[in-house]
């Protein structure tokens, strides 16, 4: 059993948090990821940034730009998984784009990513179809996409290549914009349902400990992205960011009002 | 195998191991319903006549293969040109913006969104949507939108509204990011009328076809005037529209060599230029797999070229494919050379090109020993005059 299953096994509930690798440097991203997992996160998605970042919003577009000037290359990511893995056995995911995966090599992100510590892998333009054509992943779990507009014949292919977690979208569009998570979360987790026995973790949108809690009456994670970087972005330069980052996560997102 | 099959490749979302379906889930349904609606479309002699009508009767087609003889003296051998330039609106972009948006109102899409880098795409956009009573939002890189300031006003005359992109580069491949980013959101009631053979299937397959009404016509053209096949073609290749559209009707024809012309912009190290096949390696950008100008982590390159057309690191798959198979060659122009090529070509013929078009003239320029030519002159340079004019007084 992977990490990842293990951990949905043991949790009912899941919180999965986001953040840009290297926003604002990778140091303080490993101090942030261990307070994250230290105030009651479950997994971790780990963004690797990318130029031409077409799924993501304004705040996540940002924080890529500022990363990518550091420069890093993608064995400085892997090492940041090498040390946090070190201290913690929180789930980690890298969620990114085709073209740096492909750069660095899906086979030997799969070979170096696991060795690090790594748990799975979401590429955000990869579709099935398209990983159906690639030499499958070995070790690592394959996080896809489900979207409020795919249909049943996609949602099947999708559970076919999916492992560790399926991540459903909550809503058409980019990341950041708020969700109305009432109207459209309950329908989608229960077609998706039909289709998996895979934990559904539901993202895009969702910003609040209100949110957090509906999504958790009909899925098994919640997943918090921009709200998260946005904080880090206005506590950047403060020498507690790390800390703040892990007491925000505790009282704004994760406890019920 | 025959000599059909060929080129031919048998997964219809795929050259070789080009092209593709790289986008984020919730495009995949409207990719697919928009794959779907257009084989309808294709196979309705409805949809085809409605289509050929507006070509003929608002578009202006066919348009003239016009022998150009005092340029033909000046390099040696004989040259044709295709005269797209005297499309309406000024390029063969309205070729390709009148097929979807037809297609749009057919999928019952009321609003239409479109990427501009020079604006001539915006522009045959904002004029279709104008004809057919669509709303139409154009996505437009803030430095774009400074060097082509007056196709920004054309556009706005038409009723477009035109959205500037102040992100990464602020030119063609950031306009793509927003346009994608919209579409994402809007999908319910809005069509992507992207402008080249570039991004995900079947986009890189219904454009090429749209604009291979270029060559169905050239062919006609040279076979009624000359009794012969030429033995090459050139064109520009941007994202690579306006070339497949020439080629595509050759491919079979074993003796017409083509080529393709890429910007070679101020010199060869990364970022100076746009030649996908010369600094690039495959990579995915926009939904498709393709060569790709990047740097050694995988992000993508900003590039540059003189012509706003041809400024973009990723190139249509389809050249990708016809590039390993053999059966085009590639090659680059200097933004001096393509310069070079626009004065004489004005001078010589009273045809000013565009910046785009003057890169496969340039080519001509510069290559000795054929023997009968068509250079595709896919767009007229009134956008460029101010460029010109700025750089001679400098």
């Amino acid at each position: 059993m992977s990490r990842l299953s293990e951990i949905f096994a043991r949790n009912k509930k899941c919180f999965i948090p986001f953040v840009t690798a290297g926003h604002p440097d990778l140091e303080t991203t490993r101090e942030i990821v261990l307070a994250l997992a230290a105030s009651g996160s479950h997994v971790i998605e780990i963004g690797i940034p990318f130029s031409d970042p077409i799924a993501d919003g304004p705040i996540i577009q940002k924080s890529s730009f500022q990363a990518l000037r550091h420069g890093y290359s993608f064995a400085d990511y892997i090492d940041l998984i090498r040390q946090i893995r070190r201290e913690t056995e929180v789930g980690l995911v890298f969620m990114t784009y085709m073209n740096p995966v492909l750069s660095y090599g899906l086979e030997k992100l799969d070979r170096e990513g696991v060795k690090a510590g790594l748990d799975g892998v979401l590429i955000s333009d990869l579709t099935p179809e398209e990983y159906s054509r690639m030499e499958p992943l070995e070790a690592l779990d394959t996080i896809f996409l489900a979207a409020p507009t795919s249909s049943d014949q996609r949602l099947q292919k999708i559970r076919e290549v999916s492992r560790g977690f399926v991540y459903l979208v909550a809503r058409t569009g980019v990341t950041g914009r708020k969700t109305d998570v009432e109207a459209s979360v309950p329908k989608m987790v229960k077609r998706l349902r039909r289709y998996t026995q895979l934990p559904i973790a539901v993202g895009f949108g969702i910003t609040s400990a209100q949110d957090v809690s509906k999504v958790w009456k009909y899925a098994d994670a919640a997943v918090v992205g921009s709200a998260i970087v946005s904080f880090i972005e206005a506590h950047r330069s403060e020498a507690d960011l790390a800390q703040k980052v892990g007491e925000y996560v505790k009282k704004d997102l994760i406890s019920a009002p | 195998m025959g000599k059909k099959s060929r080129l031919a490749t048998s997964d219809p979302s795929h050259f070789g191991d080009y092209g593709g379906v790289f986008v984020p889930e919730t495009l995949m349904s409207p990719l697919e319903e928009l794959e779907k609606a257009y084989g309808e479309a294709r196979a309705d002699q409805e949809f085809q006549r409605e289509l050929e009508e507006l070509l003929h009767l608002f578009a202006g087609r066919p348009t003239p293969l016009f022998q150009a003889r005092r340029f033909s003296e000046h390099v040696g051998y004989q040259v044709y040109l295709k005269r797209e330039d005297l499309c309406h609106t000024g390029a063969h972009k309205i070729n390709n913006a009148l097929g979807q948006a037809l297609l749009a109102r057919r999928m019952g899409k009321s609003r239409i969104i479109a990427e501009t880098g020079a604006g001539q795409h915006g522009v045959a956009t904002a004029t279709v949507c104008a004809l057919l009573d669509l709303e139409c939002e154009v996505y437009m890189g803030v430095e774009d939108m400074r060097r082509q300031a007056l196709n920004v006003f054309r556009m706005e005359l038409l009723g477009a509204r035109v959205t500037p992109v102040d992100a990464g580069s602020c030119t063609l491949k950031d306009a793509i990011n927003e346009a994608m980013r919209d579409w994402v959101t809007n999908v319910e009631n809005t069509h992507y009328l992207l402008g080249s053979v570039l991004g995900a299937h079947p986009y890189p397959t219904m454009v090429r076809n749209f604009q291979s009404v270029i060559g169905r016509e050239a062919r006609r053209q040279i076979l009624e005037q000359e009794g012969k096949l030429p033995d090459l073609l050139v064109a520009c290749v941007g994202g690579g529209s306006n070339s497949i559209g020439l080629f595509h009707e050759f491919l079979e024809d074993e003796q017409v060599r083509m080529v393709g012309v890429e910007a070679g912009g101020k010199g060869k190290d990364l970022g100076q230029h746009a030649a996908r096949f010369q600094g690039g390696r495959p990579g995915v950008l926009h939904g498709t797999y393709s060569y790709l100008l990047q740097d050694e982590l995988g992000q993508v390159s900003t590039t540059h070229s003189i012509s706003a057309g041809l400024d973009y690191p990723s190139i249509g798959p389809e050249h990708a494919y016809l590039r390993d198979v053999g059966r085009v060659e590639y090659t680059s122009v200097s933004d001096q050379e393509a310069l070079e090529a626009f004065k004489i070509l004005s001078e010589l013929e009273g045809i000013i090109p565009a910046l785009e078009s003057a890169h496969a003239v340039a080519y001509c320029l510069k290559t000795k020993e054929l023997n009968r030519v068509i250079i595709n002159l896919s767009g007229r340079g009134d956008k460029d005059v101010e460029i010109i004019r700025d750089l001679r007084q400098k």
